[in-house]
């Protein structure tokens, strides 16, 4: 993975310098809680419901072991002895005290981590699949790429105050699977006819109030061009950019004003005399990025079937289906840690498993981890031969739940427990439903699902691309959950369809149990969850959702427990 | 005491008067704004006048544009390239932060510097602070007339934050990787 040189260090160490001054400027009222607002959010510090939570970068998702330490230490040092990762594949720490924040930056900077740019009106943490440099289907890996752009987009003075957030994501696999479709941009590293490497241009996707697919602007972007085409397209932004309306203000809704061909002319134009100025790429610089990422040492092993030895052990065999994936390599393969275990909040870790997670890293997996925009947690380089006794160890500190792409592998926000923005609790929706459906022959049975719950219409739990969404939505002071079906993230991506009025939180159960009702009684033998929804639309599904009253007494699990 | 900006890495007095219309009433338009600017009466002196006064006086503005007395502003919804055949003519060019967090200007220094050839003072006006003073430099400002209810000595500090800056802009052209030779793996190991 990338390592930083004498001027990644010295730039982070001035900026916490910078920070640090800001914070103190702040806290001598020098500066207006209004004016320390945006420098706090440009390093990812939010006011929450209880207290600051403090969001950190993790580049396109991959950590060392050592960062992973690193965080447990802030988890026990500065919090309450967990952290969240998200679905940017960064982690954020929900109790923090702002005196602290320049100190948990200086501890981040010893193992060459920050929190630069995860929030605010500025470029994002570039995000990447978590199974980049490993995928058996993948065409180039995308990481040396997410790096460029991470060193171009960090304190770019020209892009610091976007008309609103800006996300990139970036693929290069088969499959997709950074949702490189819902991204501000979406860049698909790709090969032309002549074999050069390049980039599929995608613009204006996004979700929160307006959800949208991303549309191509360029078929094939030679990759040496990466950094003053991107910069093309910000200008674009930045000049003609909603800034009236914050709902109105993301580049999807200028794409959408303008137009996918006036927008594009616009970008082209722009770019006309930026290409092959001094920012573009060098084979040098790209050769060093890329030589960062090179294959870890593999042994030359045969490929085995890991259940073979086991055949007698459903368990390890349910584990292996969902937890497990094929990697490149003979004789590897990536494993995923879930955090989705039932009653624990989706995408938690205690410092313990962190610790624990860092070990496994250490002893399995090259001392690397990666942190997926699911939540859950990769080791992507671990010895087939080895699966067995890893799916023993991690089973005792909750982290073997066999539910990797299953129905309790929810993506979900913080939510009303801990999010100011929220409209509605998002965690005990997705707790109740966990505990609804906690039954793995089941899970098997109802096979690929993706439940997407956002506690707001910015929509962090990407409920518009779940197979089923949940939105919470205040009505009258009280949280109502609005359903919508037949969404999809990756390649075929779709925008899900609402499936009528809301419902109580202690409907919500019921609800996914009625959708699923459906679903099985409707579905062909090869058809998936969302397979069924978009064949047949959401009419038979809302009739039976609709057809009788659904108890509301039913027992949901408190803010309490988590807070 | 007189009023003082920062020019370079300089607190200097301000010898330039800046020109702005009256707020605008309640439910106005832009046009309406263009309109009551284009009417301004402009002072005796050195002035910064708005890009729509400047365009509907130009003539009347010759001499005392002609003698160096004469600059023009340009608000976030401005394009700066009205001012391509103008700028031999005038003494300097400001670009107006009405709040800081509204980031149009940076674009529009960029373009003054790298498109339309202004070699002259570059000056941000309206809500310009400390914390925004590092970025205005590398897009190409150097002069900054800053919120005069803030302490100017304090933000002199915000143009020296950062020694080293990783992606090209009007200050240096040429980003870090080809400036300096960086590690790879092997050698950084």
């Amino acid at each position: 993975m990338y390592q930083y040189d004498q001027y990644d260090h010295l730039i982070i160490r001035e900026r916490i310098e910078q920070y640090r001054d800001q914070v103190q400027r702040r806290l001598n009222d020098e500066l207006t809680e209004a004016e320390f607002l945006p420098l706090r959010l440009q390093n990812g510090l939010y006011m929450q419901r209880h207290a600051y939570m403090l969001r950190i970068a993790v580049p396109y998702g991959l950590l060392s072991s050592k960062q992973m330490r690193m965080f447990a230490h802030i988890a026990r040092k500065y919090d309450r002895g967990y952290g969240h990762f998200t679905t940017r594949q960064n982690i954020q720490f929900n109790w923090i005290k702002l005196e602290e924040t320049p100190e948990i930056l200086s501890d981040l900077a010893s193992v060459e981590m920050h929190a630069i740019q995860t929030s605010g009106n500025c470029i994002r943490n570039v995000t990447s699949d978590e199974f980049a440099g490993v995928a058996a289907d993948e065409i180039i890996d995308p990481r040396p790429y997410a790096e460029v752009l991470r060193q171009w987009s960090t304190f770019h003075p020209e892009f610091i105050a976007l008309p609103r957030k800006f996300k990139v994501a970036i693929n290069g696999a088969v499959e997709d699977r950074a949702a490189i479709a819902v991204h501000d941009i979406g860049l698909t590293v790709v090969h032309n006819e002549a074999g050069e490497i390049g980039f599929k241009v995608m613009v204006g996707g996004g979700m929160g109030r307006t959800p949208i697919l991303g549309s191509v602007i360029r078929e094939f972007l030679p990759r040496e061009h990466l950094l003053t085409y991107i910069e093309a397209i910000m200008r674009v932004y930045n000049l003609h950019g909603r800034r009236d309306n914050k709902y109105k203000a993301r580049i999807k809704i200028l794409l959408k004003a303008l137009g996918v061909e006036e927008f594009t002319r616009q970008v082209e134009v722009e770019w006309e005399d930026l290409k092959g100025t001094e920012q573009t790429l060098t084979l040098e610089e790209m050769e060093r990025i890329i030589a960062y990422f090179q294959p870890h040492a593999y042994k030359s092993l045969p490929a085995i079937d890991p259940a073979a030895a086991h055949a007698d052990n459903k368990a390890f065999g349910n584990w292996l289906k969902r937890n497990v994936k094929a990697h490149k390599v003979p004789g590897y393969a990536a494993v995923v840690l879930s955090l989705k275990k039932t009653g624990v909040p989706p995408g938690d870790a205690t410092a313990e498993q962190m610790d624990f997670m860092a070990d496994l890293a250490d002893r399995y997996s090259f001392s690397e981890l990666r942190v997926t925009h699911e939540q859950n947690i990769v080791l992507a380089d671990v010895e087939q031969s080895q699966l067995f006794d890893l799916w023993q160890e991690i089973k005792a500190h909750g982290l073997a739940t066999p539910n990797i792409g299953l129905l309790t592998d929810i993506i979900c926000c913080p939510g009303g427990d801990f999010c100011s923005l929220a409209n509605a609790k998002s965690i005990p929706i997705a707790q109740a439903i966990a505990e609804r459906f906690d039954r793995i022959d089941f899970l098997h049975d109802i096979g690929d699902f993706e439940l997407n719950i956002s506690g707001c219409i910015n929509a962090c739990g990407h409920h518009h691309v779940g197979n089923i969404g949940v939105l919470g939505v205040d009505k009258d002071g009280s949280e109502w959950y609005q359903v919508s079906i037949g969404g999809a993230q990756g390649n075929n991506s779709a925008i899900g369809k609402i499936i009528g009025p809301s419902f109580s939180a202690q409907q919500m159960p019921e609800v996914i149990d009625r959708l699923l009702q459906v679903y099985v009684r409707e579905r062909t033998p090869e058809e998936r969850f969302v397979d069924t929804a978009q064949r047949l639309g959401i009419a038979p599904f809302k009739e039976y959702v609709y057809a009788t009253p659904i108890e509301t007494a039913g027992r949901l699990v408190g803010e309490d427990e988590y807070a | 005491m007189p009023k003082q900006i920062i020019k370079g890495r300089e607190i200097v007095a301000n010898d330039w008067t800046l020109l702005r219309a009256p707020e605008a009433a309640e439910g106005s338009t832009a046009e309406d704004a263009a309109t009551a600017a284009e009417a301004l009466t402009v002072p005796a002196g050195r002035v910064i006048v708005p890009l729509a006064t400047w365009l509907a006086q130009r003539d009347a503005l010759a001499s005392r544009a002609a003698a160096g007395e004469i600059g023009v502003w340009i608000a976030p919804h401005e394009d700066p390239a009205a001012l391509r055949e103008d700028l031999p003519r005038l003494a300097l060019v400001a670009v107006d932060f009405p709040k800081f967090t509204d980031g149009r200007g940076y674009s529009h220094a960029w373009n003054l510097r790298s498109r339309l050839g202004w070699t002259g003072e570059l000056r941000a006006i309206g809500d310009v602070l400390r914390d925004q003073l590092f970025s205005m430099q590398r897009v190409g400002f150097d002069a900054y007339d800053t919120r005069p209810d803030r302490s100017i000595e304090d933000a002199l500090k915000g143009l020296t934050v950062f020694s080293e800056t990783y992606q090209a802009s009007v200050d240096q052209r040429v980003p870090l990787f080809r400036r300096h030779a960086r590690p790879t793996p092997a050698a950084g190991a």
